[in-house]
Parts: structure tokens; C-alpha cells; sequence
């Protein structure tokens, strides 16, 4: 360390002296310039994404304003916009998706920080990694061939059977619909949740384990009311980097969700997404404000995960942080 | 006694919940070994040599092959890592080496987000800007779409990688009366190359799997594509019409595709990983 204090200084100016034109001719200006230009392209490129989807929604952005949201008629023929049956399907399906995968991801995390070996956890972290690297094309696939038939055919009419009298699980059991991408988003979630609220939960730091411990409580009490609590703030971070991932999900939600816009109360029925609408149309629109349309649901998309990905990557710094400087 | 018995209770619970949290972790690692299991399965059974030496065969018809959208992908990923790679890895060597605190929190925030954009919006940004001024869709608009994907992954592990070269090699070089550049070039850069290596993989297998960004650029070709500026048929594209379609064979033939793109996908992420435990270890921040 002492090292590092001494050097740095004697250094500064040293390259600091340096002429412009020595610097130039060493190649130092002329790397910094186009190593310049590359980084200045990433925000070029991303303030271009921005500007490409405002643009490009225009026409409906001024014909339909805040109604685009609000009213639930989606006719081409009669250019007549509106968005609310595919912000109902992605909103139903990512609460589902949660429903399922954050408890099941949690307990999984807890397993792999808390209780598996060092080596049996980073076996299978790497699985967990693997997982989550498979396209979402072949959940879509596995979701046709494999989910979508055993939902019509078990789970659906089991449902039925038990808790029919609810609402939310009436009407034919087509296999596709609402519950079946939720069930396909929430498999393809779990990885990221496990991911990342493992890591938060291995920042913790070890004393308020031992602390809890030696006060008598039990493992599971330890880790339940001491460890998690502790990393709450990171694991809702993870949730919310979930969240974000199943809103922006394509093309494993258009592979069993139905493709028809409706707003219903049963999860068995058939919906839409945004993200499926946009998959499933944006080649045969015709007209401008068709295709603007659809960019406008791009533009909602955009919004949404942004503001998502900004929660998360804010309270997973504040929890590893806050780890990070207790230990 | 009724102190026991609580104890007894507690105990009990401690232990049932911790197995619960063995069962989810056991269920989530089997969801993989189900997909894998799954698609050797069906997917075996279906590949033969005319899938990836034909074109594909008339609607309708059985047999042929998927010859003209493995190449389609390989020409995708080409361009991608052409247009991705190095604006990813210089950019990260200015965040790393040149840039003041200010420009390289605007850079790294624009990296983050575009990171977090969904694919299906990146295509759209694709089509605004390499289909729609050209009136058709093309190979190079859809290179474009993942080659924008590949930038943030590439620039954020590479930066860090960069980061992790220990200070005494730059000082070193410095010493030594090397130019910044020479330092960079000679001495931080071949320091970082495995770390940077796994990081260009990592986003490779990423963006080879992207269905959304490619469905109305590339768009997709029943027929060899020609050249650069035509439509082209990929993997992930053939997977998904093909599992949508009525026909039983080309279901058949949706599995070995996917089966052949899973296992690239794996085996690249696997290498990758093998190449970065095998170097230097660099601490992840």
C-alpha cells in the first residue's frame, strides 16, 4: 500500500509535463481520441434508441394521448389503437411469473449461501448460470410441446376440480393462456433471482449470523430473521431485475399465451402481451399509424424495464455496500 | 417439559424449512437437465446429415434440412461481433484507462440501460434505422440488432477485467518510460486477455440465441440467402416458425434446431468459464 502512495504522485507529473506533441507522437492522444469515440458511441447508441421510439410514435401519441392506455379496442381496419388488453396481459403474466418464482428462487438462494458447501454451491451456481443462458426461443418451444399439455390436460382441470369456484380459475382449459406464460416466465426468472440473491446473501456479513446463533436461535431462525432481513433491500433488487426480464420477454410468452387481446378474469383464457403484440404484428402492419402504434408499445416497454433496472441496480449497490462495510 | 417440546417445535421447523430450501434449489438445477434431457431426446432423434446440408423442403413436404439457416446465423454473429466487439472493448479501454470519473458514469449508465432494453425493443430500434430508410430487410440489419446487444456486456466485463490488472504492471511499464498506449497495448491488455476473452464469449452465446431482435430485421428465407443486403434465415427464427407451424415434421425439425443452438450456446458458455478459472484470477468487484 505504502508503495502505491509513493509512486503515484512521482508519477503525475511526470507524464504530466509531457508536451501535447509528445504525447501525440508516443500515440497517447490518438489512442485516447478513438478509444473516445468508441465509448461516446455506447451513449450515442443509446440516446438514438430513445430518440428512434419517441419519434416513431408520434401519430399516436398525438391522436389517442393518455386514451392509448385506457381503452381496450385494438382494430387495424378502423386504425383505432388501443393498448390496455396487452398491458393487462404483460402485467398478469410478470405478477405470476413472481408469484411462483420468487419464493421458489429465494429458497433456493438461501440453500446455496446458507447451507450447501462451498463447493456443492458453486457447482450449482454454474448450472444455474448455464440455465440462465438458454434462449428464450427453447423455453417457448419446450412451453408448446410440453407445458401447454400438461397444463390442458392435468393442471387446468385439477384446478377446476378443486378451486373452480373462484373467478380466476374458470372457463375451458385451453392449455395456452395467462397462467401457462406465467408459469413459463417464472422458470425462466428463477435463475436471475437465484443468481443475484445468492450473492447478496454471501455478503452478509458472518458475525450476525454467529450473533443470532449464539443467542440460541436455530439455523432456520438465524437465516430467516437475521441473514435475509439483513440482505432484504438486494433481494428486492433481484425481484425487481425479474420483474423487468418477464415484462421484456418475447418470444417464450407469444409461443403459448394465445396471441388475443383480452382482458379476463379467468387465467386460463388466452391474452396478449406487448411484447407478443409487437413479435406477432410489426411485420404486417400496414398504415403509419399501425406501425407507430406498436413502436408506442415499445416506447411503454422501454419506460417500464428502465425504470425497473434503475430500482434494482440501486438497492442491490445500497445491500452489498452496507455488507461490504460491516465486514 | 413444555420448554422442551418448544425447543422440539423449533427444531423441527428449522429443520423441515431448511430442506425446503434444498428442494427449490434442487428443482431449479433440474429444470436444466429436464430442457437438456428433453431436447437430446427429441432433438436426437430428428438430426440427421440432410439437416444441415439442405435447404428446407416445400411447405408441406417432409425431409430437407436447415442448411441455409445455420449459415444465416453464422453470418449474423459474424457481423455482430464485427460491430459489437470493438466499439464494447475500446470503449471499455477509454472507461478504464483514460476517461475522468463524469464521462465514465454517463458511459457506464448507458451501457446498464442499454443492457436492460428488451430485445424486442432493440428490434425495433434496428428497423427504424437499418430497415425502414432502405425499404427492405436485411442480414446486415439484423448483425446490426445483436450487435448492439453484444456492446454492453462486452464493454462492462471487459472494463473490469481491465480494472483488475494489478497496478504494479502499469506502474512497471510506466517506469520503464513506455507511452500510455504501450502500456495498454503491450502490457494491461495481454495481462486481461483471458478475462476479456470469456467476456466477448459470454456476450457471443448471448446474442445467438435472440429470436425478437432478428423477426423483422434479418426477417427470415426459405432459400439460400444472397449477399449481405438480402433477408436471412437463422436458428432461433427457424425454431420458432417452425414450432408454430401445423406440420409434424417440421415440429421434428424445431427440436434438432433447437437441440443443435442449445448445445452451441452451453458448450460456448462452458468454454468460456473453463478459459477465465484457468488464468488470472481477477477479484469480482
Amino acid at each position: 500500500m505504502a508503495s502505491t502512495s509513493t509512486t503515484v504522485p512521482s508519477a503525475g507529473p511526470v507524464v504530466g509535463s509531457r508536451s501535447f506533441l509528445a504525447r501525440l507522437r508516443d500515440g497517447d492522444e490518438i489512442a485516447r481520441l478513438i478509444t473516445f469515440l468508441f465509448a461516446a458511441s455506447v451513449v450515442f447508441i443509446t440516446l438514438l434508441i430513445v430518440y428512434e421510439l419517441w419519434q416513431g410514435s408520434v401519430l399516436p401519441r398525438h391522436k389517442f394521448g393518455f386514451a392509448f392506455f385506457r381503452t381496450t379496442v385494438w382494430d387495424p381496419n378502423a386504425d383505432n389503437f388501443g393498448a390496455l388488453p396487452f398491458i393487462f396481459g404483460t402485467l398478469v403474466t410478470s405478477a405470476l411469473a413472481l408469484l411462483i418464482a420468487v419464493p421458489l428462487g429465494i429458497g433456493a438462494a438461501i440453500f446455496l449461501a446458507e447451507l450447501a458447501p462451498a463447493r456443492l454451491s458453486d457447482t450449482l451456481e454454474f448450472f444455474i448460470d448455464l440455465l440462465a443462458a438458454v434462449p428464450s426461443v427453447i423455453y417457448g418451444l419446450l412451453g408448446i410441446f410440453i407445458v401447454v399439455p400438461v397444463m390442458r390436460d392435468v393442471v387446468q382441470p385439477a384446478l377446476k376440480n378443486t378451486l373452480g369456484f373462484l373467478p380466476i380459475f374458470k372457463g375451458p382449459a385451453f392449455g395456452i393462456g395467462f397462467l401457462t406464460a406465467g408459469i413459463v416466465l417464472a422458470i425462466m426468472v428463477i435463475p436471475y433471482i437465484i443468481s443475484v440473491s445468492r450473492e447478496i446473501l454471501l455478503s452478509v456479513p458472518r458475525d450476525q449470523r454467529e450473533a443470532a446463533l449464539a443467542l440460541g436461535s436455530t439455523r432456520w431462525e438465524s437465516t430467516w430473521k437475521v441473514v435475509v432481513p439483513f440482505a432484504r433491500t438486494g433481494i428486492m433488487g433481484s425481484i425487481f431485475l425479474a420483474l423487468a426480464r418477464a415484462l421484456g420477454e418475447t418470444m417464450a410468452v407469444t409461443m403459448v399465451i394465445g396471441n388475443t387481446p383480452s382482458i379476463a378474469m379467468s387465467l386460463f383464457s388466452p391474452g396478449d402481451s406487448i411484447a407478443s403484440v409487437i413479435a406477432n404484428q410489426f411485420t404486417e402492419a400496414t398504415g403509419e399509424l399501425y406501425t407507430q402504434s406498436l413502436i408506442e408499445l415499445g416506447l411503454v416497454l422501454f419506460i417500464l424495464t428502465f425504470i425497473l433496472n434503475g430500482l434494482a441496480r440501486v438497492l442491490i449497490l445500497v445491500t452489498s455496500q452496507r455488507g461490504s462495510a460491516h465486514a | 417439559m413444555s420448554m422442551n417440546a418448544q425447543l422440539r417445535w423449533r427444531k423441527f421447523v428449522s429443520n423441515f424449512m431448511l430442506t425446503m430450501t434444498g428442494v427449490c434449489a434442487a428443482v431449479s438445477v433440474a429444470v436444466l437437465f429436464f430442457i437438456l434431457g428433453y431436447l437430446v431426446y427429441h432433438g436426437g432423434a430428428s438430426i440427421n446429415w440432410d439437416f444441415f446440408t439442405k435447404l428446407p423442403a416445400p411447405v408441406g413436404e417432409a425431409g430437407g434440412g436447415m442448411a441455409n439457416a445455420i449459415l444465416g446465423s453464422a453470418k449474423l454473429l459474424l457481423l455482430a461481433t464485427l460491430f459489437g466487439v470493438p466499439i464494447g472493448f475500446f470503449g471499455a479501454i477509454y472507461l478504464a484507462e483514460f476517461s475522468g470519473s463524469k464521462v465514465a458514469f454517463v458511459v457506464r449508465y448507458a451501457a446498464d440501460l442499454l443492457n436492460g432494453v428488451p430485445s424486442i425493443v432493440i428490434g425495433i430500434f434496428a428497423y427504424s434505422v437499418a430497415v425502414h430508410p432502405f425499404k427492405h430487410f436485411s442480414t446486415f440489419a439484423g448483425g446490426f440488432a445483436l450487435g448492439v446487444m453484444m456492446i454492453p456486456i462486452t464493454l462492462r466485463s471487459t472494463e473490469e477485467f481491465l480494472l483488475g490488472v494489478p497496478r504494479t504492471l502499469r506502474e512497471g511499464a510506466m517506469a520503464l518510460g513506455a507511452s500510455k498506449w504501450k502500456t495498454i497495448s503491450t502490457v494491461i491488455v495481454p495481462a486481461a486477455y483471458r478475462g476479456i476473452l470469456t467476456a466477448i464469449l459470454l456476450a457471443f452465446a448471448r446474442v445467438a440465441g435472440e429470436t425478437a431482435p432478428l423477426l423483422f430485421t434479418a426477417l427470415g428465407n426459405r432459400y439460400w440467402s444472397n449477399g449481405w443486403n438480402e433477408p436471412t434465415s437463422s436458428l432461433p427464427v427457424m425454431i420458432y416458425n417452425y414450432a408454430l407451424s401445423p406440420f409434424e415434421d417440421w415440429h421434428r425439425q424445431a427440436w434438432a434446431a433447437g437441440l443443435v443452438l442449445l448445445t452451441l450456446i452451453l458448450i460456448i458458455n462452458i468454454i468460456a468459464r473453463a478459459i477465465l478459472s484457468r488464468g488470472i484470477s481477477v477479484p469480482r468487484s
